[in-house]
């Protein structure tokens, strides 16, 4: 019989070999799948992984879809650290649109690179004020915050939406419910053909999470909060103060995810702009093991997924639905594999056990 | 040991290689075959709107055989990913691209202005250019008949309407409903309910349970799932069906259904492209040129039926015009003059409701 030992610290081999070993298994479960449901497996799969990869627009396209996973996946695991659950992203990735919009929309006369500037830091700005809520609403009234960020997504989703049927609908647009275009500097300047600078703040964001997390008191907090309460508030760090801080960070990169795609990709506000960023890249940061690198990998994986997806489907006229349910079973596993970083597996004869009998 | 690893690595990489090569698409074709691709909102399997934009691709592929080659990529959201859902299309060599959904405008004039040799074809939008057709139907002049067999039906004068998005085209066919309900019962009231998506079987449904409660005893909708049609069902109600006909859905519920029959449009076009007569052109169908149709008039007494085959003769020949004055908006503003019609122009742009309607729009 089979029985999980907890190791007495996470093992340095599993925790490379762990996501190698998923991603085996998901291939040969994938080459299954495709080949019953009448795909040539070694086809789809090559589509699904390599083909994403072997042209240079096909690259581009891939940072641009990772650059609002990475930005939001950056805030989220900062904020999970603490054993803050932040789950409403995408509201927070809308706010900061509409907050950035601002500019173009009500002061279209302002263009120039401050009013760039200036929409980044709106979206920030906007992202981090309705992270803001859930944290003060915990902190106050000890709500759950995985609740709150979650149902303020919706509202956010109906503001943007009666936004652009109402007030900030284009005159000219016949009524139709999009904004004026954007445009000059009103758009993120470009790098290579859709990547936009939102690739380079990104990185920075990258950057900027690992140095908090490893080189400031402040991750320092965040750290211990996360793995005992308790000794934190031994420690004199305050549960009020990480919740907000960390709220509010993970708040503001959605925020300028939300900006970004509005002024990097789509060009002008509409109704729907994100297809669910905000909840795809809570998958990116625990994928990531809510590290830096991590999800920065986890991101890139992501991308691929999506892009693959897509591509199997034009290629060989694999449905929506099974290039999700196979991404979603490569996610899956992955995390599962997670457990053989924190676990052993023993087998014991029956009759002779130790440990648990659970 | 070393030498035997290294030999299977080099291997695999041959191997890898020559997948890689063997995949290489359209190397060495010996025809060229027009390359048709598709982006849908929905999944094909909505039995609605992408359902029958995918029946118009089956079309193609029926009408002009080993001439054609048909591709699609499904549930492509209206955002950054529409763009390159598009592109991906015209680099892998397809030369007529059907995007078939409004959110999709700006994704396809951006595309469009990239790929010059490729033909565009856009539904529901208003922007054109050289490479870029626009399409839509005159669902409106279905939509008066179905209003004027719920004026006859409804016991209690009260239809419930779910409807997508507050813009032109779903205000123009609650408004046809209306005038056509009107024509047969003056008092006719509908409820609105809003459920902001296309397709969302599960919102969709729980709308119809609440116009059912509040009192209607007919549903019509404009949204894509045949879900309102199954809640109607169940609780002994008259719907008609939207975009497809929905009749097994609701053998004994479906009074009609409006019907987008795409495929004789999508055709022509792909005719055109092949003997290159395709060029840039806006087409607005309706009855007459049959990209709307009916389906077939069931569960209603023969004088409802009789009364809803005249209208559809009329409105055919052009006789009727749902949208004749004298026409009142809300406010009780005369919008349309007594004999005079509403141009294209004004009902594409349409953002008043008629009399009688019980439900504000956003301004």
């Amino acid at each position: 019989m089979m029985v999980l030992e907890k190791r007495p610290a996470p093992s340095a081999v599993w925790s490379i070999a762990a996501p190698l070993l998923a991603l085996l298994v998901a291939v040969v479960l994938g080459g299954v799948l495709f080949a019953a449901l009448g795909h040539p497996p070694l086809k789809a799969l090559y589509i699904y992984f390599v083909e994403p990869l072997t042209s240079f627009w096909s690259i581009e396209e891939l940072l641009v879809k990772a650059t609002p996973l990475l930005l939001i996946g950056c805030g989220l695991a900062l904020a999970y650290r603490a054993n803050v659950w932040n789950i409403g992203a995408e509201g927070q990735l809308v706010m900061g649109a509409i907050a950035g919009s601002a500019i173009p929309i009500l002061l279209p006369e302002w263009n120039d690179p401050l009013a760039l500037v200036a929409m980044l830091a709106l979206g920030m700005a906007g992202g981090a004020a309705y992270a803001a809520i859930p944290a003060m609403l915990k902190n106050r009234f000890n709500t759950n915050e995985i609740l709150t960020s979650l149902m303020l997504v919706y509202v956010a989703g109906l503001f943007l939406d009666w936004l652009v049927r109402g007030p900030w609908r284009d005159p000219m647009g016949f009524n139709f419910p999009k904004s004026v275009a954007f445009e000059g500097w009103h758009l993120l300047p470009v790098i290579s053909g859709r990547v936009h600078l939102g690739l380079v703040l990104a990185g920075v964001a990258v950057i900027l999470l690992w140095l908090v997390l490893s080189h400031t008191r402040a991750g320092f907090a965040v750290r211990v909060q996360g793995t005992s309460a308790q000794a934190a508030q031994f420690a004199g760090f305050s549960a009020r103060r990480i919740t907000l801080g960390v709220m509010l960070f993970s708040g503001a990169l959605a925020g300028l995810a939300g900006i970004g795609e509005v002024a990097g990709v789509i060009g002008h506000l509409q109704p729907s702009i994100s297809p669910g960023y905000g909840f795809a890249a809570i998958i990116v940061a625990v994928l990531g093991r809510l590290s830096p690198a991590g999800v920065l990998l986890a991101a890139l994986l992501l991308a691929l997924t999506y892009l693959g997806g897509e591509a199997a489907q034009l290629a060989l006229g694999m449905p929506a639905k099974v290039a999700q349910a196979f991404q979603g079973l490569l996610l899956f596993l992955i995390l599962a594999a997670e457990v053989l970083v924190h676990y052993r597996v023993r087998w014991h004869r029956a009759g002779r056990q130790r440990g648990s009998t659970a | 040991m070393t030498t035997r690893r290294t030999f299977m690595l080099a291997a695999a990489g041959v191997a890898v290689l020559a997948t890689g090569l063997a995949l290489t698409p359209g190397a060495v074709q010996a025809e060229e075959k027009l390359k048709v691709g598709f982006i849908y909102v929905g999944p094909i399997g909505d039995h609605g709107w992408s359902y029958q934009h995918d029946q118009g691709r089956l079309a193609i592929e029926k009408a002009l055989g080993d001439k054609v080659q048909t591709s699609y990529i499904e549930k492509v959201p209206e955002g950054a990913d529409a763009e390159r859902a598009l592109e991906r299309l015209a680099r892998s060599g397809h030369k007529l691209i059907f995007a078939t959904s409004f959110g999709y405008m700006d994704s396809v004039i951006k595309v469009a202005k990239r790929h010059p040799d490729v033909k565009f074809e856009h539904a529901t939008g208003y922007k054109r250019a050289n490479n870029v057709s626009t399409y839509s139907a005159r669902f409106y002049e279905g939509r008066y008949i179905i209003g004027k067999i719920a004026g006859k039906m409804s016991k209690k004068g009260m239809a419930g309407y779910i409807a997508s998005f507050p813009i032109p085209e779903v205000v123009r066919g609650i408004n046809s409903f209306m005038l056509g309900a009107q024509s047969v019962n003056p008092d006719f009231k509908i409820k609105v309910v809003w459920v902001n998506s296309w397709y969302d079987p599960g919102k969709e449904a729980d709308a119809a349970k609440v116009l059912i409660a509040q009192g209607a005893d007919i549903l019509t909708q404009h949204t894509d799932s045949a879900a309102p049609m199954q809640v109607a069902a169940e609780k002994g109600v008259y719907a008609f069906g939207q975009a497809s006909d929905m009749i097994k859905f609701g053998p004994k519920t479906q009074l009609t259904a409006v019907i987008d029959d795409w495929a004789p449009y999508y055709v022509q076009r792909a005719k055109d492209v092949l003997e290159g007569k395709w060029e840039s052109k806006d087409t607005w169908g309706g009855l007459a040129s049959g990209m709307v149709k009916m389906a077939p008039y069931t569960n209603m007494p023969e004088e409802v039926k009789k009364m809803a085959q005249e209208t559809e003769a009329a409105i055919r020949s052009g006789k009727l015009h749902p949208f004749t004055g004298p026409i009142y908006d809300q406010d009780g503003k005369l919008r349309v003059k007594e004999g005079e019609t509403l141009s294209d122009k004004e009902l594409l742009g349409m953002n008043w409701y008629v009399k009688g309607i019980d439900d504000k729009l956003p301004k």
